[in-house]
């Protein structure tokens, strides 16, 4: 069993701002953390190997500090790590790095065949879920996703059975090997890295695979594979909030409560109460 | 004595020696398996160490009942010379001791007879107090009921010799107890039948002797070979620091296995006599919890006889010390079966000290706990689940709640507060700490202390969002790996900006930024708030108002304070500046405080409703009927105020931090002052 985790660096979101001026993300003194939802992907594979045996390969698109993402998927128990990195790689949207990671994870799979592809549901800058499906639809693997549980794994009939968390309810679907699975946030909780995994980890050095060696069609990466153009970044403006104040009756009727009721059906957030 | 029974003694006596000698050789085969650790400077200090709390008991008379054992243990000095005489008259029936002169010779036969009758007393309160008192801390164990009936029985054949002495005229000696006991007893028995009788006493003597020679070091004790040694080998200090650790490639870290200890600690196992101070002190256990400290200790010694014999059986007999890293251990270190150790009980250390505060012999048990937390937490990833977010958190955010570091500052920016620098010579560092930065109700807590401070025109700055954690939770949690790189960069921010004083209103950073950090090479001064108020009082920066009169305060003594630090009267003076009179005083206080149960981690650990320590401390308050109870630390204020929440407290009682207190105090003195002067103005206008 061999299992790949795409994972990436990011920006910890929740400590970069938006430059009023500019409108564009502030990310001076902003620590670089790994993806948050690709942790658990992490951590589901590593289960996968837990139970099956086998192999976990992570692989990282980004700059060269990016292999820091790749030697915490190594600290927590990942086998090895590739880190995908060269000048012509930036600059790239969902289109154009599905492209690298998909070519890259058929360079891997010429020594070492895959038999799935574990990515997280999505990034916390990007915030498309698309890499993973672009992933998938390249390699022609299936592809299931927003997957909370593994439910079953069949080796000898390279089967998988997994639910997906949609909306409103679970999804249970059943397709072949290889495939490729999006993790949701809450699947699982990381393992948390022992030290000498961590010392053994920080002190590999990760291979980096550039344009050189993936011989990818310049035209198909980097900014210039990219049709997507970022016209303009803005944070929503936050509308005042309304205080409604007021003390129950004593008959079951509070000026406040209905008030509130109100807005939320206005606003369409909660059904009309009229006809409960 | 006829030549026969003086060849059957010798053999008796050789025999018991060799058990005895043999045994003694094994317990120092089983201490040098542990890991190499010096002990051996200030060694006139490590004597009086030993003179003080090894013979003189200073620890054990500090309670009651440790004047009992203080008898005992004088009663067994006086009567080992006598016992030397004794051991040596059996070989040679003419031996004596006499040859020391004769008053010091008649004076230590007179205290011999005294002291064993005083010993025989001692017994039979030691035995009353297993059978009657049964203190809930002390098992009454077979071992010593054994050792105590021997004792007792050693010390009626002591008196069964002396009284059927044939001719005890021809000593000379001045024996009063014995005296009043022939009187008593065998007066107009024929010398014949004295003879027989005064063989037999002997004999009873000899064997009862030699059996309690071979049972101490096969019984807890032992403690009477080890503790004195345990005495001069003690750490000079309290344990306020673990030991830094160093981390590379193929290390092992913490303490998985009972050989991973330091010699010392092994000593310290084998020195426990099972008197359950500890036990009776440790709020952990008190309020319910797995934890007790001596069956902890218990286990170690348990752990350590079990495996340290496999080891040495299973190696040459004259091989001594480190055993080879590969050997299987028959009992694991942590586990349910017997001699391991529970690892639910690891996590219910809130390294509070009480336990190393009371040993009298000075065991250290919590740094021993610290050192598995180590080995769980780093190599074997298995602690409770709640602390991965909490390590987590930390490590990428710098503080507990994951908030981001940017928001640091925010409690401060309305008050107007400066950034320390360099360049501004601010002469003290405001470190607010995780609580102060983030925690709503220690928010209060800091700005009451800026108040004070701006009152009293302190120079100083604080670090806004480029502070970070201490990092004290991650060591007491045994994250030291994450620890040490927090410490690494925070001793290089503070050298940085040329950090002199620092000021901190959290007994646990104090601790950290004071202690721990020595060893990363700190050298800045650091200051609890109440040791910085209490130098404003003193030197009247700060004036005496008596505004709290009327209520009245009962304080709590933070453990990392007041333990770690002996900040003991800083506190109580400042409260009594500004108040008038010292606070009331619960049971436990001082150095003898008992924990509000959020140290060593344990603010940040789901606590089992049922076992709640702060519910234990709040009632103990409680006693004490204050309308305020005043602490100086963020946790303590927070347990306590949860504390009256769990118990329904209807009444109007604050819990309060010391700097509040004032701020409190200068509010009230400004209204007084207020009414005062419109007061004045009335006057002067009604005429």
């Amino acid at each position: 069993m061999h299992v790949i985790v795409c994972v990436k660096m990011v920006p910890d979101t929740t400590q970069v701002k938006i430059d009023p001026v500019t409108n564009t993300l502030v990310r001076e003194g902003v620590p670089f953390i790994m993806n948050p939802f690709d942790a658990p992907a992490v951590e589901e594979a590593l289960r996968i190997k837990d139970i099956y045996g086998g192999k976990v390969t992570v692989l990282s698109m980004g700059p060269p500090m990016a292999d820091a993402v790749i030697r915490k998927a190594i600290a927590m128990g990942a086998d090895d790590g590739i880190l995908l990195s060269d000048r012509v790689f930036g600059g790239a949207d969902t289109l154009a790095t599905s492209n690298v990671l998909a070519n890259a994870i058929l360079e891997i799979s010429k020594k070492e065949p895959v038999d799935i592809i574990i990515c997280g549901k999505q990034t916390i800058d990007g915030d498309t879920a698309q890499v993973g499906p672009g992933i998938a639809t390249r390699l022609g693997f299936n592809q299931a996703t927003l997957v909370d549980k593994i439910v079953s794994l069949d080796l000898t009939k390279k089967r998988i059975v997994v639910r997906r968390k949609l909306e409103d309810w679970f999804e249970i679907i059943e397709t072949s090997l290889p495939s490729l699975l999006t993790i949701e946030k809450d699947a699982n909780r990381p393992r948390y890295p022992s030290v000498p995994r961590r010392i053994y980890a920080e002190g590999l050095s990760i291979p980096i695979w550039n344009n050189y060696f993936l011989k990818l069609d310049p035209n198909t990466i980097g900014l210039t594979g990219s049709p997507t153009t970022v016209k303009r970044i803005f944070a929503p403006e936050k509308q005042k909030g309304e205080i409604f104040e007021g003390n129950g009756d004593g008959n079951g009727t509070c000026f406040a409560v209905e008030m509130i009721l109100k807005n939320l059906e206005n606003w369409k957030i909660i059904r009309s109460t009229q006809n409960v | 004595m006829k030549p026969v029974e003086s060849l059957i003694f010798a053999i008796i006596f050789l025999v018991a020696m060799v058990v005895f000698i043999r045994r003694i050789y094994t317990l120092i085969n089983l201490i040098s398996l542990g890991n190499w650790e010096y002990r051996f400077d200030r060694l006139w200090e490590r004597f009086k160490n030993m003179v003080f709390y090894g013979f003189l008991q200073k620890k054990v008379l500090k309670k009651t009942f440790g004047f009992n054992h203080f008898m005992l243990f004088w009663g067994f000095m006086v009567l080992l010379p006598i016992n030397l005489e004794f051991v040596l008259s059996g070989f040679f029936p003419k031996f004596s001791l006499s040859f020391i002169g004769e008053f010091p010779y008649k004076l230590l036969n007179m205290l011999a007879d005294i002291m064993s009758a005083v010993v025989m007393i001692a017994v039979i309160f030691a035995v009353l107090r297993r059978v009657v008192i049964k203190p809930s801390y002390l098992e009454s164990t077979k071992e010593a009921y054994i050792i105590l009936s021997t004792v007792g029985f050693l010390m009626a054949a002591y008196f069964g010799m002396n009284i059927t002495a044939i001719d005890p005229k021809e000593k000379d000696l001045i024996l009063p107890v014995s005296e009043f006991l022939r009187t008593m007893i065998i007066s107009g028995m024929k010398d014949s039948e004295l003879y027989i009788l005064n063989r037999i006493f002997w004999w009873v003597h000899a064997s009862l002797f030699l059996f309690f020679l071979i049972f101490i070091p096969y019984s807890k004790h032992l403690h009477i070979i080890t503790s004195l040694p345990n005495c001069f080998f003690r750490n000079f200090s309290f344990p306020t620091s673990p030991s830094k650790m160093q981390f590379s490639k193929n290390m092992s870290f913490g303490i998985s296995k009972i050989t991973d200890f330091s010699w010392k600690d092994l000593l310290d196992a084998l020195s426990c006599t099972e008197c359950g101070r500890c036990k009776a002190s440790c709020p952990a256990n008190i309020s319910g919890k797995t934890l007790n400290p001596k069956e902890f200790i218990h286990t170690l010694k348990k752990n350590l006889m079990e495996n340290g014999l496999y080891i040495i059986s299973n190696r040459p007999f004259d091989t001594i010390g480190k055993p080879m890293p590969v050997l299987n251990y028959p009992v694991p270190l942590i586990g349910n079966g017997e001699g391991s150790i529970n690892e639910e009980s690891i996590w219910d250390c809130t390294t509070c000290g009480a336990c190393v505060e009371v040993c009298p012999v000075f065991i250290e048990h919590f740094p021993k706990i610290l050192n598995i937390r180590r080995n769980l937490v780093m190599e074997e990833v298995r602690f409770p689940e709640e602390l991965i977010t909490f390590f987590e958190n930390i490590e990428a955010r710098s503080n507990p709640w994951g908030i981001a570091p940017s928001e640091r500052g925010k409690w401060a920016q309305h008050l107007d507060i400066p950034i320390f620098s360099k360049n501004e010579n601010h002469e003290y560092l405001l470190y607010v700490g995780c609580m102060g930065s983030f925690d709503a109700r220690t928010k209060k807590i800091i700005n009451s202390l800026v108040t004070v401070l701006n009152t009293a025109s302190v120079s100083y700055g604080i670090l806004g969002s480029d502070e970070m954690c201490c990092g004290d939770a991650l060591r007491r949690l045994g994250n030291e790996y994450v620890f040490d790189s927090i410490a690494i960069k925070n001793v290089n921010l503070f050298k940085k900006l040329n950090v002199k004083n620092v000021i901190t209103i959290c007994p646990h950073c104090y601790n950290t930024l004071k202690n721990d950090y020595r060893a990363y090479g700190a050298e800045f001064n650091v200051f609890h708030h109440t040791e910085l108020l209490n130098m404003l009082y003193k030197n009247q920066v700060l004036k005496r108002d008596f505004a709290f009169g009327e209520k009245s305060i009962v304080y709590h003594d933070s453990c990392y304070l007041a333990r770690y630090n002996s900040i003991i009267e800083e506190p109580r003076y400042v409260l009594k500046s500004f108040t008038g009179k010292l606070p009331l005083e619960m049971g436990n206080s001082k150095k003898d405080t008992f924990c509000c149960g959020a140290g060593g981690g344990r603010m940040w650990l789901e606590d089992d409703a049922a076992t709640r320590i702060n519910r234990e401390r709040t009632k103990e308050a409680l006693l004490k009927k204050p309308n305020i109870i005043a602490t100086s630390c963020p946790y303590c204020v927070t347990m306590f105020e949860d504390g009256l929440k769990e118990l329904n407290v209807n009444e109007n009682i604050q819990v309060l931090d010391i700097c509040e207190l004032i701020v409190e105090g200068l509010k009230i003195v400004k209204d007084t002052e207020k009414e005062k002067i419109i007061e004045e103005k009335r006057r002067v206008a009604n005429g």
